[in-house]
């Protein structure tokens, strides 16, 4: 193990996890395809929030869908569920 | 109550679940994670993903670790140190559930203690490799069980486990699936409700361990549900009788029989499954699927009183 990761007395104590995970940008994993929300369509019936695995889709200030491009994974499932076709998978 | 940076894979069913549960909730709520794809996806050292108290244990004890938090819990508010006792709420993977942690399980559910146990089952131990467990439906592929020229997959059939907790006579046991998160959020409400143990059942769809398309996450779990592979339904004791009822749109195809699609729609669209349609269709390893899928609703329709 290299000598710049910290020894066991600087961990925790218990290995209690102290930091949160948004410092992790998911967002870098999507492979080629991100979802765009068409603000025409949307009617802000917030399915992708609900369904998002990523947390990375809420509600803008008009109630229209917006993502998170830090975290979007770019499964695409919020462009499937929608109802009314209102993201589209868009390449990067 | 998930923060974001969850390092899931993409269209992952589990952080989707544990993030629908945690909306549900309306109290404060303690959360209890057996080892598993979750629990390691949430807890990088040194990051956590959990805006709750969560604590992790080994694989087999996720309901003992509940039993010890609940009784805890109640010792404060007995002294007055706390005003009320947080929910707690199980999250555990099948190899925990089905496997490893059914003594635990089953002890907790033997002994009362108040907690709702939801299992996201996605069918094998997904977290080290996609080995097979209990949970893992017939002829279906895995690391462990490999399709080949003699062997098609899993031989042995998924383990009915929600109705042998239900069989631990539990004031509330129900199944749940990500396609309708309504059903999903209104069951873990009922389940925390409740005064004693209850259990959740949750399909959890694997993209990367049933080999489809990450978009395809909630689309899988809906046909399940369809198909009557995953009946969704509710249920509980009253005067010494299981009262189990129908939810959603198994109801729905209880009512009307023709709704129920065959098993083949589930199957075709997995790649653990490609092995019964390529190089050439294994017709009657497909009727099998179809009869266990017809024996088991039948059993559930005769339970729900609708035969």
């Amino acid at each position: 193990m290299s000598s710049s990761l910290p020894g066991w007395k600087e961990l925790p104590m218990g290995g209690v996890a102290f930091r949160p995970s948004t410092d992790i940008k998911t967002g870098e994993w999507r492979l080629g395809f991100r979802p765009v929300v068409k603000e025409e369509k949307c009617v802000g019936c917030a399915m992708c929030v609900v369904l998002c695995p990523d947390m990375a889709m809420g509600l803008g200030e008009e109630g229209k869908a917006q993502v998170n491009y830090d975290y979007c994974k770019g499964c695409g499932i919020c462009a499937r569920e929608c109802p009314y076709g209102a993201i589209e998978m868009v390449p990067e | 109550m998930l923060h974001e940076g969850v390092r899931t894979c993409s269209g992952c069913g589990a952080s989707l679940i544990a993030k629908l549960v945690l909306k549900a909730a309306r109290k404060p709520v303690v959360v209890v994670s057996a080892t598993g794809c979750l629990e390691v996806a949430t807890s990088i050292l040194p990051y956590t993903s959990w805006k709750v108290p969560w604590i992790h244990n080994a694989f087999e004890n996720a309901a003992a670790t509940a039993s010890g938090v609940e009784a805890a819990y109640k010792a404060l508010a007995k002294k007055g140190l706390i005003k009320e006792v947080p929910d707690i709420v199980v999250l555990a993977g099948d190899g925990g559930t089905y496997d490893i942690g059914f003594q635990s399980l089953s002890g907790a559910l033997e002994r009362g203690h108040d907690f709702l146990y939801v299992l996201y089952d996605n069918e094998a131990y997904m977290n080290t490799g996609i080995q097979r467990s209990g949970g893992t439906p017939r002829y279906a592929w895995t690391t462990t069980c490999p399709a080949g020229e003699v062997l098609k997959g899993k031989l042995e059939a998924k383990k009915p486990i929600a109705l042998i907790v239900a069989e631990h006579r539990i004031p509330y046991v129900a199944t749940a699936s990500p396609s309708e998160p309504h059903d999903l959020i209104r069951k873990v409400r009922r389940g925390l409700e409740v005064e004693g143990p209850a259990f959740l059942h949750v399909i959890c769809p694997c993209p990367r361990g049933w080999r489809f398309d990450p978009s395809l996450s909630v689309e899988v779990a809906r046909l399940a549900v369809k198909t009557c592979f995953f009946p969704l339904w509710e249920c509980r004791w009253e005067d010494d009788d299981m009262v189990l009822e129908l939810t959603g749109p198994s109801k729905l195809i209880a009512e009307v029989p023709e709704l129920k699609l065959p098993v083949e729609a589930y199957l075709a669209i997995q790649g653990r499954f490609a092995h019964l349609f390529r190089p050439k269709r294994m017709e009657p390893l497909i009727r099998q699927i179809q009869a266990d899928v017809d024996a088991n609703w039948k059993l559930l329709l005769r339970r729900a009183g609708m035969a």
